[in-house]
């Protein structure tokens, strides 16, 4: 199973607040395969945004294991952690989550900084994604000059534009309207179909139909996993 | 770096309000500290142009550890023999005039004004290199026949006769009667043997005694061979006045002494100036963390988004660190440039003298405090999880 680009086993998320535990992940174990498109599907508050953060590195599990690319992460320092996010994740929020007072082009660049990356390669890679997710003609444009769809393209945009392996959506069509909801999912069908990995939060079961597997999650643990066809 | 100078620029206002707290620091202890060091090479160069190899000596006891504190004017014990004696007593000691000295008003033509008039011999004039700018000096002539002749110091003159020739003109001393014989050469003020020569008038010794009706000399002063010879000079001094005298009647001062101590006294007024202006500093460093602070709470969202996008802890507390050093550099730059500017501008009014440790001090000082006050916030910052980073509203 050299292919798995994602491998968590049996972890867990437990929260202590006033002293009572809470566990928002427990004991899930999950394998993604290269190229996969999976959803992740299950009602608020079940867990899945604090199972993506783990899948992202932004958040430590409490309990298992993690492998990312074969590598496995689970005792890994903050350090190594920062250096898997910036280059084997893409990670879209719901929120977008872009710098308010930073032009398009420059938030899309973000990554590649801290990569080290000079500015006028930076900047080219970072306008050749913009093309892509259609946003040529918006680069210096800021955040409050975009719509939301717009905005959403630019932090998929920046997502890519470390061509990770893996491409983490919590929820990207959540805060936008149906229109421009159909559109992103047609830019993530397009990645897909050119071989990237995709791991996507929603709760919307025509959006969950989009992908290839869906995963249900209620109550912090897989209660299903399944492969589907495209209609 | 290039984040930094974004962060700054997008906050130009707060930026520009921040460093205002530093450039009015940095600008105060350059401007203080070179108005004290002003005040030092002033009085320098004021001993410096009579040589540093004079002696005086004054009637009773002075304490020069307790300056300012001026005591009740002593009775003078001197008498003329000592002056001989004195020249007498040391190999080293080149020449010898008794002074009696005291202020008072001069006229001419309704025009009045008060100077220091000073009794003196000739050989005053060779001792404190001081010449005459038009007309001549008392002469030994002057002062053996008791003639009525008078020297100017360069302000009573332009004080009793503006543009006016001064020399041959005769002017009202108390109610005696003189002739201006010579105008001195402007020394540009200063504190030199206890006042300013460019103030003074001087008359012969002998007629001196007769208008303050004295017999004795009030003060002498003493050249000694060199700088060198002064210590030994004033020791030979004392041996021969102890004679006739007794410890408590007299003072032996050598210049030296007498600078150092001035000087003493305004390096610890410079350093004084200095501190209070370093408090300011301090203040100004307190305003950077302050807003350093809000920034990295204000921006906690996005520390959280470059976390997300793969910045290291170390790549956010640089950054926030940059952003402090520039904010106080910047504004440690422009204080100096204003420091120097106000301390040209004063230049009018007292000596001010821009030093290079100053400007070390504060440019060093500035950057050392965008550090200090930077570190805490930025640590700060680089600490953020970045799941709680983002999630914060
Ligand atoms: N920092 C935290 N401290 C305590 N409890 C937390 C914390 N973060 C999340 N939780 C809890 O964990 C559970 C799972 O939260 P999570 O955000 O993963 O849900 P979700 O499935 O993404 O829901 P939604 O669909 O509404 O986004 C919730 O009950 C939440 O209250
Ligand atoms: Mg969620």
């Amino acid at each position: 199973m050299t292919s798995d680009v994602l491998r968590i086993s049996h972890i867990s998320k437990i929260y202590t607040m006033d002293g009572v535990e809470f566990t928002a992940v427990g004991d899930v174990s999950l394998s993604v395969k290269h190229g996969e498109y999976v959803a992740i599907m299950g009602p608020s508050g079940s867990g899945k945004s604090t199972l993506m953060h783990i899948i992202g590195c932004l958040d430590r599990p409490t309990a298992g294991r993690v492998e990312i690319v074969g590598q496995d992460i689970s005792h890994a320092s903050d350090h190594v952690l920062a250096r898997i996010r910036n280059t084997s994740i893409g990670f879209v929020f719901q929120q977008f989550n872009l710098l308010r007072r930073t032009s398009a082009i420059a938030n899309v660049e973000l990554p590649l900084v801290y990569r080290g990356i000079g500015g006028g390669e930076r900047r080219s890679i970072a306008e050749k994604i913009l093309r892509q997710v259609g946003l040529g003609d918006k680069l210096n444009n800021f955040p409050s000059q975009l719509s939301g769809g717009q905005q959403q393209r630019v932090a998929i945009a920046r997502a890519l534009v470390t061509d990770p392996q893996i491409l983490l959506a919590d929820e990207p069509t959540g805060n936008l309207d149906s229109k421009s909801g159909t559109e992103i999912l047609e830019l993530f069908e397009g990645l897909h179909k050119n071989g990237r990995t995709i791991i996507l939060v929603t709760h919307d079961a025509d959006v969950a139909r989009q992908a290839r597997r869906i995963v249900r999650i209620a109550d912090g643990k897989i209660v299903e996993d399944k492969k589907v066809g495209r209609p | 770096m290039i984040l930094a100078l974004r962060a700054l620029r997008t906050n130009k206002i707060r930026s520009i309000l921040t460093m205002l707290g530093i450039i009015i620091g940095v600008a105060s202890v350059i401007l203080l500290v070179s108005i004290g060091t002003g005040l030092q090479a002033y009085v320098t160069q004021q001993f410096a142009s009579l040589g540093s190899n004079k002696v005086f000596i004054l009637p009773g006891k002075v304490d020069l550890k307790r300056v300012g504190g001026r005591p009740t004017t002593p009775v003078s014990k001197f008498e003329l023999g000592d002056v001989t004696d004195i020249m007498r007593g040391s190999v080293v000691i080149k020449d010898v005039t008794p002074v009696v000295t005291q202020a008072g008003t001069i006229t001419y033509q309704g025009e009045i004004t008060r100077a220091d008039i000073f009794g003196v011999w000739e050989n005053y004039f060779a001792m404190g290199n001081f010449s005459a700018d038009v007309g001549s000096v008392i002469t030994q002539n002057d002062v053996e026949r008791t003639r009525k002749v008078v020297v100017l110091g360069s302000k009573p003159a332009k004080d009793l006769f503006g543009d006016a020739e001064p020399v041959g003109k005769t002017v009202t001393i108390g109610d005696i009667r003189y002739q201006v014989k010579g105008v001195l050469v402007s020394k540009g003020g200063g504190g030199a043997l206890g006042g300013d020569i460019d103030e003074r008038i001087v008359i012969p010794f002998t007629t001196a005694l007769r208008q303050f009706n004295q017999s004795r000399p009030f003060m002498m002063l003493v050249e000694a061979s060199d700088q060198d010879a002064v210590v030994e000079a004033a020791s030979d001094i004392r041996r021969t006045l102890l004679r006739r005298l007794k410890i408590d009647d007299f003072t032996v001062l050598e210049q030296k002494e007498l600078l150092s101590t001035i000087t003493q006294f305004l390096s610890v007024i410079t350093i004084a100036l200095g501190g209070i202006a370093a408090i300011s500093l301090l203040v100004g460093g307190i305003g950077i963390m302050n807003i350093m602070l809000v920034s990295v709470t204000e921006r906690t969202r996005e520390i959280g988004l470059r976390k997300a996008v793969g910045a290291t802890g170390r790549d956010i507390l640089l950054q926030f660190l940059i952003e402090s050093v520039i904010v106080s550099l910047v504004g440690g730059i422009i204080g100096i440039l204003l420091g120097g500017a106000g301390s040209l501008a004063l230049r009018s009014f007292v000596q001010t003298e821009v030093t290079l440790w100053s400007v070390f001090l504060a440019s060093g000082f500035s950057a050392l405090i965008g550090i200090v006050f930077g570190v805490a916030p930025a640590i700060r910052a680089a600490r953020l999880d970045p799941i709680e980073a983002l999630r914060y509203e």
